[in-house]
Formats: structure tokens, C-alpha cells, sequence
């Protein structure tokens, strides 16, 4: 068996790719249900239904996917142009930081401009949080993986420090959080009584902004020459520092927006079990949606509905809900393996 | 007498191209024998296929009579087959002989056994005037010592048959000349050398028999003796061959001037550069000759903007240079055609328009005053551009690594020529490439002198 380069890739086939992945991995894990002594249709159902089946499984879906399309947002800008970005996780707490300290009472304007300013502000501190790393790349040639892999401690200890001490909230029974968001700071219900907030459209918004900027702007253009070949990019006049410190800010800033919708959208204060690693499946989510924004949309809403739909399916025919950790990352490799498959074919013999 | 390799039919085709149609030839022990053929025209796949990297589609290699197991290196490096390939694969962190031992020893043993290498190896060495010194690292070494390194690994797992893939591409001419002492030190002590090349000169130089290919067939055999160089030039082009001629031209005020330019060494290899001053003028062309490391790179990036000079004045067109980035420079008019195209020219993974418009970026034709492309507009320039220089392709929408060499260079030239730049610094630009492609190259720099353009050109 060997494998032989395509000359010309139809523009469907990444997307045949990932469906025939995805279609791959529920035979797995029927045979998974199975295992564990449940029917696997049953447990499709059950899945189906607690993700999709009621007014409630929809917007808990919704919810779910939001911080998951802002932090797979995160990963894909970075990874599409070749700065692996690990640190997602800790940009979405300094973007929840950021929230928090402006949020909770430091400054009170109406929720017409709290909202948006407390979104910048989140922004503007995940970006901030990825600088010293991009720079650190760019200019003394350090690695980014491990630079950004460790800030995220650094940044999750900081939070735990903060909320063990002086942000302590004097009123939460000794629990380790801060002082609740201000009301005019909070997210609106897109669904009232549900926890579905503004956040998602925003999420979604951001990624269509995100998907024109790649395709049609010349910023679009330069970040994917440079992620592709830096040296040909410089040689052509884009200015390849600029560019990329540019997309770093955009990626950190997504991550940031990440803890922010989380902070005053779902919780309304913030807390250490804020993001379940949110950050790192961002990077699955990205690499499920091929580093493309909308396809992140998809993967991110892919995921929320396994996360969503396990845990129902769990309470429904008593099978562990790892099996939604099992789904998401056979998800993940059959998809980099049919990725793989869309560059190559396969030829049995000769 | 039974030859040391006979390929028989082969054929390997890639989905529609057809790159190698019924290939047939020997070679016999103690003879050279040189393949010719344009960019493209199937010399590479054919050696793939010899030493097992490819798996042909039809065909058959025998080594000393023996048919090779097809697709697999392995069988043919034990059956004798040597292959140095024109980009080297040694490993830039072990020494010499640690490279030379790489794939001979067991994986269990804890230690390696080097003594009997070393002796095998200074032997060799000495056998074939291939001067080298066991212990250095790779990544001391220079293009010409990686070189017989590459041909003593080949060498030391008994090689009979050895294939050279462009071995003179980055020599200077006196470690080609090296080189081609000791092939015939190695031909005279029974092995057999196939030598891919484009340089007519050489081949006629070293090579007993000459096999040219075109568009994946063997288009004539020639005995090198009986060959002259002209006639080898139109069977490989397949025509013949227009030379442009170079006319004088009128010269005008000079272009760019380098006043006292110093530069720092930007990395072990190269030198620096220590108080250069020239001017060029509109017009006219310099040339800039000399070993390659010994400052051409920097000087090239001084007079585009890739690196500021530490002391020194770069004046363009009379003004002087403040700002040292390659899009100032580029917008005072100068173009840049790098030595190496396929890294610092083409990004492979886009496509042929996105790389013909990829210095555009600022240009207002192409991207409206919201910073968005007109995606439209630059497909329109893309193929205008491709269609002037002769660009081949099947789509415009394909990745431009899929090229080949010559057609990329043609790309590259007509995007920088399409700026109507007044200075052109081209760094070797026929580098690799065959004679068509080395006309059409040389054409239009003398097309773009006689514009009133001037260029500096490090051939």
C-alpha cells in the first residue's frame, strides 16, 4: 500500500472527508454502546433527543457551543497561519479577568455600552495575554507551543490566587469566586428562561466577520501567504511581523471573548471551574472544521450536541458519559486522517 | 558481457501526464552515462523509479542481470545502486561517519561500531580524491564536502551503479572539476555513473554516452564523443534554440548607487559586506561573479531592503534610502528575483493567481479602498501576466509547487516585471533551468534593459 499526491483537489472532497469522519465515528461508537450493554440505536436516540429534542436540549446545545466556536476561532486564526497557538485556555481567563475587574461595579454605564465595552476589554486582554509570545517568536526564535502551553498555567494559577484573595466575593460562603457581574454588564437571554445568551450570536458573527476577512481582505490574503511560506511572503513585500502579530491579537482576542460570553453570559461571575478546558478542545474544534471559520461553527455546534446528547444518553440507558470524550476525539483523528486522504489517494498495489 | 544496469519499458504515468513512455537503455561498468532533458521531461521520475522510491507503472530494472525487487530502496541499494540526489539528505548534526553509518547498524546494539567504518571510509576517500575529514559536523561543511559525503555513503555500502542528480547545480566550477576527477577515478576502478545534468559543457566533459529525454520519451542516444553541443540543445528542446542576442543600448543616469555599504555577517557561512560601493545605470546590466558565501546574498538583500546596512548609503534613483523594508523598496522601484524559488519565491500551497498578484498587495487596481481584493481584477492580471511570460499550467486555480522549475521562474519574472520596476537584482534566475527556459529568461532581462531598466544579475 502506498500513497500518491492528488494533482487537482475538488473543492468537495474536504468536506466529503469530513462527513464520511464523522459517519465513521458513530459506527465506533456504536460498537462503544454496545460494550457498555446498551442498544446503540437507543443510545443514537437518547443522544438525539437530549441534544435536539426539546426546547430545553436545544438552547443547553446552543450554550454549550458558544465558548466552543469562540475558542476554535481562536485556534484556527493562529493554526492557518502556522503559530500554534496552545494557550487559548489561559487567554480565556485573562479575557474573563478583564470582564471581571471592569465588570463588577468599577465602572457603571448602560447595558447598550457596558456590553460592548466590556466585550473590547476582553478582547483587547486575550490579545494582549498572546503579544509577548508572538514577539518572543517572531524575534528571538523561541517556540511558541511551549511558551503559550505554559502561560496557561501561569494565567489559571493567577486566577486561583485572585479568587482565593483579594477578589474573594465576601459573600459567597467561602466558595472561591469573585463578586457577581453588574446587571447592566450581563448578556441578555436569546430564549427567555434558558440558558442561551446573546453570546452565541455574537459567536456566530464573529466567525462569518472572520470567514469574509480571510477571504476577501487583504489581511485575509497576507496571513495566508505567510502562514503557508514566510520567507516568499517577506520576499513579496507583506510585512510578515506586522501580519503576524495582527493575527495573533485576533486569535488571542477570540479566546478572550471565549471567557468573557462565558463570565457574563452563562455564569455571571467568575469562577476556577470556569472553562472545563474549553482551550483545548477549541483546538479540535478547529482542526474538525479544517481551520475554517464556518467549518469551526459546525464542529463547535458538532461537539456541543455529543457533549449535550452524551450526558442525556448517560442518564437515559446507563452507559459513562466518557463516551462523549471517546466520540469527540475519534471525531478529531478520523478527521486528520481523512484529511490526509483528501492530499493523497491510496493504491493498494502498484 | 552481462551490463551493470538494464531498464527495460518503463513506464510511470501521473494521473493524466505521462511521465516516463517506454524507457529502455544499459549501462555497462566503467562508462558514464549522461540523461539530458528539459525540466519536466521525466529524468527525475525515471531515477525514482530505478532506485525504488516510485513504483513504475510497466517495466522492468535489472542490476548485473538480477530483476530488482520493484519499490523498494532497500533491494536497490543492496543490489549496488547508489543515488545522490540533488538536494542532500544527510543528517546536519551527526559527523561525517555517523552519517555514513546511518541505516548499517542494528537498532539493538547500545553502541556504535566505528573503528572498521572509519578505516572503510578513509580508504575510500583516498581511493577516489573524495577529501574529507571523518569527524567534522555536517552543518560545518560546505555544499562541496556534503557532496562527496553524499558519494561516499553510496561508496561504503558497495556501490557499483551510482546515480548523480544535478551534482554540479551548486559546486563552484573548481569542486565540479574535483568531482570529475573522481568519477573517473571511480568509472577507471569498474563502477558505473549515471549523471543527470543540464549543463551541455559539462556532460560533454565528463559522460561517454548521452541519452536525451523529452516530454518522457528517449528522443536519441549519441556516443559523446560523436556529439556536438548544438545539436544536443535542439534534441532536447525539440527545436531550435533562439539565443537572444544582446545588442548594446543607450545608458542613462545611474539607478542605484551603494556608497561605503558595510553589512554585518548575517549567518556563519556567509561574509559580510566591507565597504562596497557601485553604481548601476539605466540600461545596463552588471553581473556579479564570485564563490557562492561570499556576499552576494547580502548584498542582493542591501539593494532590496531585506537587511539594513550598518554603515553605508543606498541611494535610488538620487534619493537616499531611509527606510530599509522590502515594500519601501519595492515601491521605489526595485524587484527582486531570489535565489531560491521555491522558498523565498512561490508559496507552493496557493494557487498560480494568488502567486502571480502576491507583490500587489498594495496596488490599487487589485484591492479597493476597504483593503478587500478584487478577486475578479487579480485573476484578470494573473492570467495576463502567465499569458505574456509563457507561463504552463492546466489550471490558473492550481498550487503553483505542482510547476515545474522553469515555469515558476517565468512566473516569478513576469510578476516582478509586470511592476515595470526600473532596478532588478536577479540571483542566478536560469539557476537548474534548461536551455528554453534559460533563453526566455535571459530575454526578458535584456527586454527589461532595454526599457531603461538596470540590473544587477549574480550569475
Amino acid at each position: 500500500m502506498r500513497f500518491e499526491a492528488r494533482e487537482n483537489i475538488p473543492r468537495w472532497l474536504p468536506w466529503m472527508a469530513v462527513a464520511g469522519a464523522g459517519a465513521g465515528t458513530l459506527g465506533f461508537a456504536a460498537v462503544l454502546i454496545a460494550a457498555a450493554g446498551a442498544a446503540p440505536l437507543v443510545g443514537f436516540k437518547e443522544l438525539f433527543i437530549g441534544s435536539f429534542g426539546s426546547r430545553n436540549a436545544i438552547t443547553e446545545t446552543g450554550a454549550t457551543a458558544t465558548p466552543l466556536i469562540f475558542t476554535g476561532l481562536a485556534a484556527a486564526i493562529a493554526f492557518r497561519a502556522k503559530f500554534w497557538n496552545i494557550g487559548v485556555e489561559g487567554q480565556l481567563y485573562a479575557g474573563a479577568l478583564a470582564v471581571t475587574y471592569f465588570g463588577t461595579g468599577i465602572i457603571e454605564l448602560p447595558a447598550y455600552l457596558m456590553i460592548p465595552f466590556l466585550l473590547i476589554i476582553a478582547c483587547v486582554a486575550g490579545g494582549l495575554t498572546l503579544l509577548p509570545m508572538v514577539l518572543l517568536r517572531q524575534f528571538m526564535r523561541v517556540d511558541e507551543v511551549v511558551t503559550t502551553l505554559l502561560t496557561n498555567f501561569v494565567i489559571i494559577l493567577l486566577v486561583s490566587y485572585l479568587l482565593e484573595g483579594p477578589w474573594k466575593d465576601p459573600y459567597s460562603l467561602g466558595w472561591p469566586q469573585a463578586a457577581a457581574i453588574i446587571d447592566a454588564g450581563l448578556l441578555p437571554q436569546l430564549v427567555p428562561r434558558s440558558r442561551l445568551h446573546l453570546g452565541f450570536a455574537i459567536a456566530i458573527i464573529a466567525a462569518i466577520v472572520i470567514w469574509l476577512v480571510h477571504s476577501r481582505t487583504i489581511f485575509g490574503f497576507s496571513s495566508k501567504a505567510v502562514g503557508l511560506n514566510q520567507s516568499a511572503a517577506r520576499h513579496a513585500g507583506i510585512p510578515v511581523t506586522r501580519t503576524i502579530i495582527l493575527i495573533g491579537l485576533l486569535s488571542g482576542g477570540m479566546a478572550g471573548l471565549a471567557g468573557a460570553t462565558e463570565t457574563i453570559g452563562l455564569k455571571g461571575y467568575l469562577t476556577l471551574d470556569l472553562s472545563p478546558g474549553f482551550g483545548y478542545t477549541g483546538i479540535a474544534v478547529a482542526m474538525l472544521g479544517n481551520l475554517h471559520p464556518i467549518g469551526v461553527i459546525f464542529a463547535a455546534i458538532f461537539m456541543a450536541i455529543i457533549y449535550v446528547g452524551a450526558d442525556a444518553m448517560s442518564r437515559a440507558i446507563d452507559v459513562p458519559t466518557y463516551l462523549a470524550d471517546v466520540i469527540v476525539a475519534t471525531t478529531v483523528l478520523a478527521v486528520l486522517v481523512g484529511l490526509v486522504l483528501v492530499r493523497y489517494r491510496v493504491l493498494i498495489r502498484g | 558481457m552481462v551490463p551493470l544496469l538494464e531498464v527495460l519499458k518503463i513506464r510511470k504515468s501521473f494521473g493524466s501526464h505521462v511521465a516516463n513512455r517506454d524507457i529502455t537503455f544499459t549501462v555497462n561498468s566503467g562508462e558514464v552515462l549522461a540523461i539530458l532533458g528539459e525540466n519536466g521531461a521525466g529524468k527525475t521520475t525515471l531515477m525514482n523509479i530505478i532506485f525504488g522510491h516510485y513504483l513504475a507503472d510497466g517495466g522492468v530494472v535489472r542490476c548485473c542481470g538480477q530483476e530488482l525487487k520493484r519499490g523498494d530502496p532497500r533491494a536497490a541499494i543492496e543490489a549496488g545502486i547508489g543515488m545522490v540526489h540533488q538536494h542532500f539528505t544527510l543528517a546536519e548534526n551527526l559527523t561525517v561517519l555517523e552519517n555514513t553509518l546511518i541505516g548499517t547498524q542494528s537498532l539493538w546494539k547500545p553502541m556504535l561500531s566505528t573503528a572498521n567504518a572509519k578505516q572503510k571510509l578513509v580508504t575510500l576517500a583516498d581511493q577516489f580524491g573524495l577529501d574529507i575529514n571523518p569527524d567534522a559536523y555536517v552543518h560545518q561543511m560546505s555544499v562541496g564536502e556534503k557532496q562527496r559525503l553524499e558519494i561516499l555513503k553510496t561508496l561504503i555500502n558497495d556501490c557499483r551503479l551510482l546515480i548523480l542528480d544535478e551534482p554540479t547545480a551548486s559546486l563552484t566550477p573548481q569542486e565540479a572539476v574535483g568531482l570529475f576527477k573522481s568519477i573517473h577515478k571511480m568509472v577507471s576502478s569498474g563502477l558505473g555513473v549515471i549523471i543527470i545534468s543540464h549543463k551541455l559543457n559539462e556532460i560533454m566533459q565528463v559522460s561517454d554516452r548521452i541519452i536525451v529525454l523529452r516530454a518522457g520519451e528517449i528522443v536519441g542516444t549519441v556516443n559523446t564523443a560523436d556529439a556536438s553541443k548544438r545539436q544536443l540543445g535542439e534534441m532536447i528542446v525539440g527545436q531550435k534554440i533562439n539565443r537572444p542576442v544582446r545588442r548594446s543600448s543607450r545608458m542613462f543616469d545611474p539607478k542605484i548607487k551603494l556608497e561605503n555599504i558595510c553589512t554585518r555577517k548575517t549567518n556563519l557561512h556567509a561574509a559580510g559586506l566591507k565597504n562596497i560601493n557601485l553604481a548601476v545605470r539605466g540600461g545596463e546590466i552588471m553581473g556579479v561573479v564570485g564563490v557562492a558565501g561570499n556576499g552576494q546574498r547580502s548584498l542582493a538583500e542591501v539593494m532590496s531592503g531585506h537587511i539594513k546596512p550598518t554603515s553605508g548609503n543606498v541611494i535610488i534613483k538620487g534619493v537616499l534610502a531611509l527606510k530599509y523594508t522590502p515594500m519601501s523598496f519595492m515601491e521605489a522601484g526595485v524587484a527582486y528575483i531570489p535565489e531560491d524559488r521555491t522558498n523565498d519565491g512561490v508559496v507552493g500551497d496557493m494557487s498560480v493567481w494568488e502567486n502571480a498578484v502576491l507583490t500587489e498587495t498594495k496596488n490599487t487596481a487589485l484591492v479597493d479602498r476597504m483593503t478587500i481584493v478584487r478577486t475578479p481584477q487579480c485573476r484578470s492580471t494573473a492570467e495576463h501576466i502567465c499569458i505574456t511570460n509563457d507561463v504552463r499550467f492546466q489550471s490558473i486555480n492550481q498550487p503553483a509547487r505542482l510547476l515545474s522549475g522553469g515555469n515558476i521562474q517565468k512566473l516569478l519574472i513576469g510578476r516582478w516585471f509586470a511592476r515595470s520596476p526600473e532596478i532588478i537584482i536577479a540571483c542566478q534566475p536560469s539557476r537548474g533551468l534548461d536551455e528554453g527556459a534559460i533563453g526566455a529568461v535571459h530575454q526578458s532581462l535584456l527586454a527589461a534593459r532595454g526599457r531603461g531598466g538596470g540590473c544587477g544579475a549574480d550569475f
